[in-house]
């Protein structure tokens, strides 16, 4: 299973660590740090996010011969979704390539949080794709945050977009059921305010890590019948809550995960009995059959490389995980267009990072199609595109039951800047003039 | 025989109540410190700094103090986490709502804050002992956490919870650099570590071991249980406030009570068990055995160039260190802290055992 650039990288990187001048200097690479999570309660929802990371890195060398000519290399390191490993990997891996690490996908708000001024002083792009601190969003303040396709702030208000649709939210209560955690509390300031507008009543119903009890949580949503109960968790937390659900009876129709709570691994152990379960879908959902999906058999798999099981392609967290890779990828492209045709540093991939254009074009040449929708990001906008769908578990596979929604920027972005602004009062940090840079 | 005492007399009460009587010890420690200082600032790289020896010599802190309160005065606690907790955001919120505050005195404040909340829960052990305390300290621990999750004063109202230490800056200078932050760190732990080594020889750390050994004997022979027993929690707590105030302020930088949740407890009261109760050493010990030994582990089939996959090397570390323990109790069940001990017995004696 171990492939051959595998050894090579494991190589060049022993070689790295024992003899950094000759090895690295000349090599025309551009190191990739990997962080994720294989093993404990997260591992089910980490390991297919890591496999599709991975295996498009390995795509990109494979088909295109890496990104203009300049391969990718990787290395993998185990954070456990703890924050103290997650540092520990950041340390390790930050300064490695020949030009240090391209950028950092956490995959966890917390350690999203214990990187973010690290990046900056270490000047490293961290790329959180679909999660992390919605108000880096602004990018004025954030410059090195990357929030793309989404924040959880945006999340949260498609949900709501998508209950108030079908019948007026006045009087009715909505339950947050949530990871206690950086990552579950970061909706609750929106449904807040949407609470006070649409006149709903909000029920915020914390669970503890890592989120396999949770009895006393239910019997809550038993005896509160909430109109709707909005799912914000990850890993083993999701399968629990939804088999809670089924022993309360709670209706799965009315149940709405955001999209780290509503992919294969969290309806898998319920099957039918989860029928109905709706979930966010952060633009894509389990395609399997689009142009980077036969290309990741064609070259990957079908030759033994794939990183996981053949069968895991396109499900809805390698999904992610291959969309993750592939706006990391693309930033270093944008940038070499900017800085030429070699490995670039974190600050040129910033620059890349915060020129992203990726239009109805760009997607099909990607073989993306259907998958997303356009992504533009500017000093501004860290975010590039605000879109989501909804998709519901039949009690086999995800499919798609509503229309495009887009975040409602008016409503959010005053949000995101006044939470940005308190942020950089309290670290003293200077704004960006971003009228003058664009 | 390099390791022999023969030849050095003592001259002076002084030299009677020298903290390290032995010439060769001495030497061990000011070159041990001479390396630390000097030595280990010239040489060693940004992630040996950041991710090994400021997590170690923090951790190494607060086993210091857990030591002296489970080690010296025979209190369990589980609440270790909590009052790191107690100590990291006492001091955020001082330097958040303080500007102006110097960041040295913050941390000896929120010690102090720390050693309030410590004397609190430490008041059941006035009345009970062995697991029950260590169930009340628990308590602690649940109270933390939901105090500092749910209040959303201690967190300065930030929406997800999670709080940024503001940089660290005193005498006119940011402390930012990783050499820079070492050296504080350092220079606390050893200042601490003075401080407890000191302690634990005077007339308090005397009562605190009588108390112990035999809490009934204690009392009989003039030590107030109360005042030795409070006088524990109070000053591990202060110890142990200081830790956590530097775990998120030098280590972390951002941080949830997530931070500080029942394993950090946990994981302080194996350092202790490790490194050997009632030793100083042994909280140096054990503090390296659980933070630095697992890193190593995880690194050593890379290092080795030996290709298995990050699920594989991870469960390895888990295995191995578990073994680890196990072995080491069962070698040592005083720790590792004895072991050195038993090693320098040894070396007096050498080569010529008989």
């Amino acid at each position: 299973m171990k492939t051959l650039l595998k050894s090579a990288v494991l190589a060049s990187a022993v070689c790295a660590t024992l003899a950094p001048a000759v090895a690295s200097a000349q090599a025309k690479e551009q190191f990739v740090p990997v962080l994720v999570y294989r093993t404990g309660t997260y591992s089910p929802n980490g390991v297919p996010w890591a496999n599709g990371f991975v295996d498009y890195l390995k795509l990109v060398n494979e088909r295109d011969g890496g990104i203009n000519g300049v391969k990718i290399t990787y290395e993998e390191c185990e954070t456990g979704y703890a924050t103290d490993r997650g540092v520990e990997c950041y340390e390790r891996l930050k300064a490695k390539g020949p030009t240090g690490a391209t950028g950092f996908n956490p995959l966890s708000t917390g350690i999203t949080f214990a990187l973010t001024e690290k990046v900056a002083a270490d000047k490293i792009p961290l790329f959180t794709t679909g999660y992390g601190r919605s108000e880096s969003a602004d990018g004025s303040v954030f410059k090195w945050n990357f929030p793309l396709m989404g924040t959880y702030w945006t999340a949260a208000d498609i949900l709501v977009q998508h209950v108030a649709k079908k019948g007026s939210l006045k009087g009715k209560k909505i339950a947050l059921v949530y990871h206690d955690s950086p990552f579950g509390k970061e909706p609750i300031p929106v449904l807040e305010e949407h609470a006070k507008k649409h006149g709903f009543e909000l029920l915020k119903l914390p669970v503890t890590h890592p989120g396999v009890e949770q009895k006393a949580t239910w019997l809550q949503v038993r005896q509160q019948r909430p109109d709707y109960v909005f799912l914000w968790g990850w890993g083993v937390m999701n399968s629990a809550a939804i088999r809670e659900a089924i022993n309360v009876s709670y209706p799965r129709l009315q149940m709405y995960g955001v999209w780290w709570s509503a992919a294969e691994p969290d309806t898998l152990p319920a099957e039918m009995a989860a029928k109905g379960y709706n979930g966010l879908a952060m633009q894509h959902s389990n395609e399997n059959s689009a142009g980077v999906h036969k290309d990741m058999i064609k070259f990957l798999h079908d030759k033994g490389k794939g990183t996981g099981d053949k069968k895991e392609v396109g499900n809805v967290l390698y999904n992610r995980g291959m969309l993750s890779a592939m706006l990391l990828v693309e930033s270093v492209r944008q940038g070499q267009t900017k800085f030429g045709k070699k490995p670039l540093t974190g600050e040129q991939v910033r620059w890349g990072a915060e020129n992203l254009n990726i239009d109805a074009a760009r997607i099909k040449a990607l073989g993306l199609d259907g998958i997303m929708q356009p992504l533009k990001t500017s000093c501004l906008d860290h975010e590039g595109a605000r879109k989501a769908r909804i998709h519901t578990w039949d009690g086999t596979t995800w499919s798609y039951t509503s229309d495009w929604y887009e975040g409602d920027n008016k409503f959010l972005r005053p949000m995101v800047e006044a939470q940005a602004k308190k942020y950089a009062a309290e670290k003293k940090i200077e704004q960006r003039d971003c009228k003058k840079e664009s | 025989m390099f390791y022999r005492e023969n030849g050095q007399f003592k001259t002076s009460y002084a030299e009677d109540q020298a903290l390290l009587s032995i010439r060769q010890d001495r030497w061990f420690i000011w070159l041990v410190l001479v390396v630390a200082f000097v030595v280990v600032p010239l040489f060693a790289s940004e992630y040996l700094f950041k991710a090994i020896l400021i997590p170690f010599l923090i951790l190494a802190l607060a086993a210091i103090g857990l030591n002296l309160l489970v080690g010296y005065c025979g209190q369990i606690s589980l609440g270790t986490g909590a009052f790191m907790m107690v100590g990291a955001y006492s001091a955020y919120n001082l330097a958040v709502r303080v500007p102006d505050l110097n960041i040295l005195l913050v941390f000896v404040l929120a010690g102090l804050i720390t050693t309030v909340a410590g004397m609190l829960f430490g008041i059941p052990s006035l009345r009970i002992k062995g697991l029950y305390l260590a169930v009340a300290t628990l308590a602690a621990q649940f109270f933390m956490d939901w105090l500092f999750s749910r209040v959303k004063w201690f967190t300065n109202d930030s929406p997800s919870g999670s709080v940024t230490a503001p940089a660290i800056t005193f005498f006119g200078a940011t402390w930012d650099s990783p050499t820079e932050k070492y050296l504080l760190v350092l220079a606390i732990a050893v200042l601490f570590a003075l401080i407890a080594k000191n302690l634990v020889r005077s007339n308090i750390g005397r009562s605190w071991m009588a108390t112990r050994d035999m809490d009934v004997a204690a009392e009989i022979i003039g030590i107030r249980p109360v005042y030795a027993k409070l006088s524990a929690f109070a000053v591990s707590s202060f110890f142990v406030g200081i830790a956590g105030a530097l775990w998120a302020f030098v280590h972390l930088g951002s941080w949830e009570p997530l931070a500080f949740d029942i394993n950090r407890s946990f994981s302080m009261i194996f350092m202790v068990i490790i490194g050997g109760l009632g030793s100083i050493l042994g909280s140096f010990l054990g503090a390296a055995f659980i933070v630095v030994l697992p890193l190593l582990l995880n690194q050593v089939p890379h290092w080795l160039g030996i290709p298995i996959s990050t699920a594989t090397a991870s469960h390895l570390e888990f295995m191995i260190f578990g073994a680890l323990i196990i072995f080491f109790l069962i070698v040592e069940p005083h720790g590792l802290a004895r072991l050195w001990a038993i090693a320098k017995e040894k070396l007096r004696i050498w080569p010529f055992p008989h």
